[in-house]
């Protein structure tokens, strides 16, 4: 389902060249929960943006569900992340000066859909994440969690068939964290495809496997139910 | 989705309703005065053009200043023109100025010593009373035929037929009086509304040595007019050979053509001034949308990065120009129809709206909409994605 091969990013900073990526290679299978974890600056938030098509590889190749995307033009390459990715920041970027219910609503409106379906998707996208009593409030007017319940219930809503979450747990306190977690795994029950960046490790023992990152390059860890690690690999092809 | 896109832009405009107002102030100015300056010329050319219309379109003047002082006589033009068919009738004017007085009153009016063929060539319609006829003019009979302004000022009332006035140290008696005119163009020409029609030869009388010099002529069909005008142009170069300067040929028409260029060049040239401060305005929303667009480019990548493809995000902004300068151009609308309704209040006139200018304003507006709208627009449309997520 995500395939990156010999995947290179290098960005010039003055006179310097910074490799970013490199030569990843990745491979995650249709339903898998994938988490990638690295200190800040390993390359993991260029990972996710080459990984979530808002940003392109300086070379190699990434296949998403087959497509060849460094081929696609930008506008194709929003029809992509419009139908086929689900993110989730950080900081859970919602549109201010919408209601949780309009923010859910708008990648619906980018798809076309119309707007008798958009409204039952909707109200079962915020009643998975239980905040369809709270549909008309703004952001600023709803806790952290609760901001981001409204992200994923945003990302559920387009039925994507990868979901991308960027430290989703970053600006929020354990509880909550804990609890955005469990939604995470429930929609991997599911069957959707997750994955998680991160830099904590108690998060990313969560999932099933973990993409270490470090100075731009990716080795593997795999983890059994407990989340105990079960064999490391080695570095290079996954 | 372009309804989605107008609904998005009233959103953004009504978050910030001051901001929106202060860019759109410039284009309700802009359109205010366009439409209010626009529509008054529009209105004024319209009465003007009436009041010529009133004046009789089928009338030619020739005025005829022979040095010689050998001016035509009513007897020779009569039968010359007779034989001129697309001339059906002539009258001589006479114009002097003296004291009208009644028992209470006096106000200085305009006399014209004609014959009964003006009251049809001028189109004189009278409340009460009659025009004098030829036995009036064969007597020399002192008899006048009042406009309403003077029977009202002097007399006292309209209903005067019977009343004696003095004019000139002698008694007329007042035999017809003149519908009140709201012509406004009549008073231009004759500097005053109190006027007294008597027969010509009456008015000779009482100033002597009064030549006849300003001969008004009537058409047979209104469609012969520029027939009738060559045919007693021609007949003026035969009956004055070599002396081109002796007469001068007017007509209605050119009047009024003449007055349709004047308003026709006052309306575009006013038009332009506000035509001007509506680019400005149109300025402001170009401004106002580039301070827009990067107070949004967090939003911008928000949108982008779950799938708004860069052509919905440039009709986005470029709505939400468009919404703003049309808002503002409805709303210069609203004002200038409150500022006619004003004007026909306080000045006793009826002056609307010009259709036309009204349609002119909302396609300018969205025209400035799209020409101002365009450039944020399309700054807003090419950010990456990464970028404008990553901005704060």
């Amino acid at each position: 389902m995500i395939v990156f091969k010999d995947i290179c990013k290098t960005y010039i900073m003055g006179d310097e060249q910074v490799h970013a990526l490199d030569h990843a290679n990745i491979h995650i299978k249709q339903g898998e929960f994938v988490s990638i974890i690295g200190p800040s600056g390993s390359g993991k938030s260029t990972l996710m943006n080459i990984m979530g098509c808002l940003d392109t590889a300086s070379s190699g190749e990434y296949y998403l569900d087959g497509m060849p995307i460094e081929r696609y033009s930008e506008k194709a390459l929003a029809k992509i992340r419009n139908k086929k990715i689900g993110f989730i920041f950080q900081s859970f970027n919602l549109i201010s000066t919408m209601t949780a219910e309009e923010n859910v609503e708008l990648p619906l409106i980018y798809q076309g859909v119309r707007a008798s379906e958009r409204k039952a998707r909707v109200k079962e996208a915020l009643e998975m994440v239980d905040l369809y009593s709270r549909r008309g409030h703004t952001p600023n007017q709803m806790s952290g969690g609760q901001q981001q319940r409204v992200a994923i219930a945003r990302a559920m809503a387009a039925k994507p068939s990868l979901f991308l979450a960027d430290e989703p747990t970053g600006n929020l306190d354990s509880a909550t964290g804990k609890q955005i977690m469990s939604i995470f795994k429930e929609l991997n029950k599911q069957g959707n495809t997750i994955v998680l960046i991160t830099h904590d490790d108690s998060v990313a023992c969560q999932a099933q496997r973990s993409i270490r990152i470090m100075d731009g390059k990716v080795s593997d860890i795999a983890y059994d139910e407990n989340g105990e690690q079960v064999a490391p690999m080695r570095g290079g092809t996954v | 989705m372009f309804i989605q896109s107008i609904k998005m832009a009233l959103k953004s405009i009504m978050s910030n309703k001051m901001r929106s107002f202060l860019t759109m102030l410039g284009v309700i100015i802009g359109v205010f005065s366009l439409v209010v300056l626009v529509s008054l010329v529009t209105g004024a050319t319209g009465s003007i053009t009436d009041s010529i219309n009133e004046l009789g379109t089928d009338q030619i003047d020739v005025d005829i200043s022979d040095v010689r002082g050998v001016p035509i006589s009513l007897e020779e033009l009569r039968t010359d023109i007779a034989s001129i068919e697309s001339v059906k009738a002539v009258a001589p004017q006479t114009y002097g100025v003296g004291e009208v007085t009644s028992m209470t009153k006096s106000v200085r009016a305009v006399a014209i010593g004609t014959t009964p063929e003006l009251a049809e060539i001028q189109g004189i319609k009278l409340e009460a009373g009659r025009f004098f006829m030829n036995p009036d003019l064969d007597n020399n009979t002192n008899v006048i035929v009042v406009s309403h302004e003077l029977a009202v000022d002097v007399v006292g009332r309209s209903d005067c037929v019977g009343e004696t006035v003095k004019l000139g140290g002698r008694s007329f008696t007042i035999i017809g009086v003149m519908e009140k005119q709201s012509n406004s163009m009549m008073m231009l020409m004759m500097g005053t509304p109190y006027r007294a029609y008597m027969p010509y030869t009456t008015l000779v009388r009482l100033i002597p040595g009064k030549d006849m010099s300003v001969w008004s002529f009537s058409v047979s069909a209104v469609d012969d007019l520029d027939q009738a005008e060559k045919d007693i142009q021609e007949y003026m170069i035969r009956r004055f050979p070599g002396d081109e300067e002796g007469y001068s040929i007017y007509n209605e028409s050119q009047i009024s053509d003449q007055m349709g260029k004047i308003t026709g060049i006052l309306s575009i040239l006013l038009g332009g001034i506000a035509g001007i401060s509506l680019l400005v305005g149109g300025i402001g929303i170009m401004n106002i949308m580039l301070v827009s667009v990067t107070e949004r480019t967090r939003e911008i990548g928000i949108r982008k990065a779950i799938g708004a493809r860069p052509s919905v995000i440039m009709l986005q902004f470029l709505i939400e120009a468009i919404v703003l300068s049309v808002m503002g151009c409805l709303i210069g609308i609203g004002f200038s129809w409150l500022a006619m309704q004003l004007i026909n209040m306080i000045g006793k006139v009826s002056f609307g709206l010009s259709p036309v200018v009204v349609i002119v304003a909302v396609l300018f507006s969205m025209g400035v909409g799209v020409v101002f709208g365009l450039y944020p627009a399309k700054k807003a449309s090419a950010m990456k994605p990464i970028d404008a997520l990553r901005f704060n």
